[in-house]
């Protein structure tokens, strides 16, 4: 009776607790659950930025151009002798090159802005072409070059915001020198009126806020600063007046300007941008940007609008209008980005390339894991199985344990003093890199190795040294083996960890403008030169707009080398591990 | 020391089956970190016979055991003092190295501790690293004689190569007694062999220790006084560091002559 009675006193008690018990746990696996699902999310976010950024700089836009070669320009010597070829024009028979695509620029000025359509380092990779191969001085030669990074971003689309209209009716050109009339058979231009309309209207708005304010500016002013307000009152109305006299277009036009989006024509290989347009959107005014059209009427032809205004991008009309036209006769095509893989860092974002932070980063990583995996794990086996414990390596424990918390650039300053300093090394070079990443990598590396010394059990050496076998035979037949797994886990990270510090390597001078690559080889070692996070840094600084996506296509660089460390630790734990 | 006098007409009354005394221990002691865990133990072991050393927890007798191959050397703070001689040449004595001494007193342990090797390998292991083994086959022969000695050729001889430690419990406990008498030692040390193991693999065992009597000087530890009185011939009764009693396992078992023994076996305490 009194038994059964003080069960079911339990039961009630338990059971009446059993529902917050269960909320209890409910709130802990939700809470779990949400910091996995963040931490998720923003890995994917993380990842998605850095590809969304990166992957297209894994293409590039090429221009491919028909270089004649002959021997009177590149080899003014005439004996075919790399000192006379270097000599040679290069630049010259470069822009020849790509002038003879456009026939109709003739003015000097013109002729200059062609140049903007690559960079003039190109001429150095021809030269570098026609040195490799002296046969081909006085032939025409097949140049391929990456187009300008502006451009290059242009056709990928971000530099600019543009569309093409559809156009119904067909069109009527009359030319009168450079300037074109132009008139739609159906009202094409009408939707056109309406953006500029708008875009003129949200400027008068603009300015029409400013002139209160300027006027509530001038109370309290005397002198010389209330002329100046005065002034400046008066210039907002001036331009006031003007936009309303725009916008009512008095004689029938709307003229456009450079703050204004750019309109272009493209019919038949010819290319026109517009200069005004008429209030009914039937005709408008043109200039000729390419090739020639005069009094004829087409019914194929296209309205391009770059809504970004002129004065507000970084390439002209006419840069973009030999861009398209280059990419219609198919001399630009769309390639994978080798100059990437190929090239050191260079000014130009569209020669630079990682493998010279590549090759320094091997060559930095090759000198760490000499350095620091030996010296790591055998430090730890010392410490771990032959070293007496006592005071003494109490103190170098405690000591191994705080280097481990030393704070990065600490060792590159250690590096500068030792190494450069007093020991002589060069700088920028991977072999001090390499020495200062040892110094930081080691505590990292002795740590993990005592960790999984330590997690091999007791009974594993007592089974070797009850057969007989010595104490460096029971470490290094059974201990070691064992440990292995962990001891490489360890050291991947530690390398790992090094492979993407920056810090330390500003001291020693490897945050620099590096243009050659190291040679991958013992004479690389102490040849200047930069590694992958550097890089990294480097061009996140650079002012050129395609750097952006330089960036971040050399953070997956080094994300990719990250992720393949990482399967090699996890590939030869998978291949060490025993199981006892 | 009326107590060693006991010892000694104890084990000269010892007659069955021994012949020539193995081991001679006198006044053996070890102290952990200066604290006294064996005091002045003195006894005599025989050949080719099994002798218990049974006790409570923590009487001194694995302590004991590990005074016979050394290996209270590798634990921190151990001071061995006393002589404990095998076949007359001395054991505690700094000039002896204990890997030699090893090589000639096998040991197997409580939990069976293969190596994270092939079945093989665990039992070359003691021949390769002593040089044992001239030729492959020499050591292929070494390894089936061991195994077949710990009986477990017939159960692992068509998978030499798998690790030793997929086989079951006492079939590792087995194969690391191969292991011990693959290097032909002298004397074999068992500490609670069969203590991690099921009663048929612990039958197997016992099974196997009375085999090995024939050839070798064996000295178990165990817990178990059933299996004390199954397998051993000779009995030694450890109570705080003390080596209470010695004699024939029957008259241990049948006739204590301390009243602590007696309260031991009849399980008042321990």
């Amino acid at each position: 009776m009194t038994d059964s009675a003080d069960t079911s006193s339990i039961r009630d008690a338990v059971t009446q607790r059993l529902a917050r018990r269960y909320r209890a746990e409910l709130r802990f696996r939700v809470a779990g659950l949400a910091a996995v699902a963040s931490a998720v999310g923003v890995l994917v976010l993380l990842l998605g930025s850095i590809l969304s950024q990166g992957l297209p700089a894994f293409t590039v836009y090429q221009l491919a151009v028909q270089v004649e070669l002959p021997a009177a320009e590149i080899d003014p010597q005439g004996d075919r002798s790399e000192a006379s070829l270097r000599r040679g024009g290069y630049s010259e028979v470069l822009r020849e090159a790509v002038r003879a695509e456009f026939p109709e620029v003739q003015s000097r000025s013109e002729v200059r802005s062609l140049l903007g359509l690559y960079t003039p380092l190109n001429s150095t990779r021809l030269m570098d072409q026609v040195l490799a191969d002296p046969g081909l001085v006085g032939t025409t030669h097949t140049f391929r070059m990456p187009i300008a990074d502006d451009l290059d971003l242009y056709l990928k689309g971000s530099l600019v915001e543009d569309r093409e209209l559809e156009t119904r009716g067909s069109l009527t050109l009359a030319a009168d020198g450079d300037a074109v009339a132009l008139e739609a058979a159906a009202p094409d231009f009408a939707s056109l009126v309406q953006d500029v309309r708008d875009v003129l209207d949200a400027q008068l708005a603009t300015i029409g806020h400013r002139i209160p304010e300027a006027e509530g500016r001038l109370e309290g002013l005397a002198g010389r600063d209330l002329e100046d307000a005065q002034y400046q009152l008066e210039d907002l109305r001036h331009d006031a007046s003007q936009l309303q006299e725009r916008l009512a277009a008095a004689d029938g036009w709307l003229s456009l300007d450079d703050a204004l989006p750019s309109v272009l024509v493209e019919t038949g290989g010819s290319t026109f941008r517009l200069t005004a347009l008429s209030a009914d959107g039937r005709q408008a005014q043109a200039e000729r940007m390419l090739g020639d059209v005069a009094g004829v009427t087409v019914d194929d032809w296209t309205l391009y609008v770059i809504d970004t205004p002129s004065s507000r991008r970084r390439v002209s009309d006419q840069l973009i209008v030999w861009t398209r036209a280059l990419v219609e006769r198919g001399l630009i095509t769309k390639d994978f980005n080798t100059y990437l893989f190929t090239n050191a860092d260079s000014r130009e974002p569209e020669l630079a390339g990682v493998k010279g932070a590549l090759f320094g980063s091997i060559l930095t990583m090759l000198i760490t894991i000499t350095l620091s995996v030996p010296v790591g794990v055998f430090t730890a086996l010392y410490l771990e199985e032959y070293a007496p414990k006592n005071r003494l390596t109490d103190l170098i424990e405690v000591n191994i344990n705080n280097l481990a918390a030393v704070p990065s650039i600490v060792f590159g300053l250690l590096g500068l003093s030792v190494f450069i300093n007093a020991f002589g090394l060069p700088r920028s070079a991977p072999l001090v890199g390499g020495l200062v990443l040892s110094l930081m990598t080691l505590p990292t590396v002795i740590i993990a190795t005592r960790a999984a010394l330590k997690a091999v059990p007791a009974s594993i050496r007592q089974a070797a040294l009850a057969v007989g076998a010595s104490k460096t035979q029971t470490v290094f037949h059974h201990v070691l083996p064992l440990a292995a797994p962990g001891i490489l886990t360890g050291s991947i990270i530690g390398l790992a960890q090094a492979m993407g510090e920056t810090a330390p390597l500003l001291m020693i001078g490897m945050i620099a403008f590096i243009a050659d690559a190291p040679t991958l080889g013992f004479e690389g070692l102490t040849q200047p030169a930069t590694v992958m996070p550097v890089q990294v840094f480097l061009w996140s600084d650079g002012a050129e707009r395609a750097f952006e996506n330089r960036t971040a296509a050399a953070i997956l660089v080094l994300l990719a080398l990250m992720i393949g460390l990482n399967a090699l630790a996890i590939y030869l734990r998978r291949r060490f591990e025993r199981r006892w | 020391m009326p107590e060693s006098t006991e010892i000694m007409t104890g084990s000269s009354a010892t007659t069955s089956g021994s012949d020539a005394l193995k081991v001679i221990a006198r006044d053996v002691s070890v102290h952990y970190d200066g604290k006294l865990a064996l005091d002045h133990v003195s006894i005599d072991i025989p050949d080719r016979s099994v002798t218990a050393f049974i006790g409570p927890s923590g009487c001194g007798k694995s302590t004991f055991l590990r005074c016979f191959n050394r290996m209270n050397d590798t634990i921190e703070g151990a001071r061995v003092s006393g002589s404990l001689k095998i076949d007359g040449r001395e054991v505690n004595d700094r000039a002896v190295d204990p890997v030699v001494l090893r090589a000639s007193v096998g040991m197997v342990f409580q939990k069976p501790n293969p190596f994270p090797k092939s079945i093989f390998d665990n039992v070359a292991y003691g021949p390769r690293i002593h040089g044992l083994a001239m030729s492959r086959s020499d050591l292929e022969g070494i390894v089936e004689t061991s195994l077949r000695k710990a009986g477990l050729w017939n159960e692992v001889a068509d998978r030499l190569n798998d690790p030793g430690t997929s086989l079951s419990g006492g079939q590792q406990q087995r194969l690391v007694i191969a292991r011990a008498i693959a290097v032909n030692p002298e004397v074999i040390l068992m500490d609670e062999p069969c203590s991690a193991l099921d009663p048929i693999a612990t039958a197997k065992v016992e099974e196997l220790i009375d085999e090995l009597r024939e050839n070798y000087c064996i000295i178990i530890v165990t817990h178990s006084m059933q299996q004390a009185a199954r397998v051993s011939q000779k009995t030694a009764f450890f109570h705080m560091g003390h080596l209470v009693e010695v004699g024939a396992t029957e008259d241990i078992f049948t006739n204590p002559r301390d009243p602590r023994t007696q309260d031991y076996i009849t399980g008042r305490f321990g």
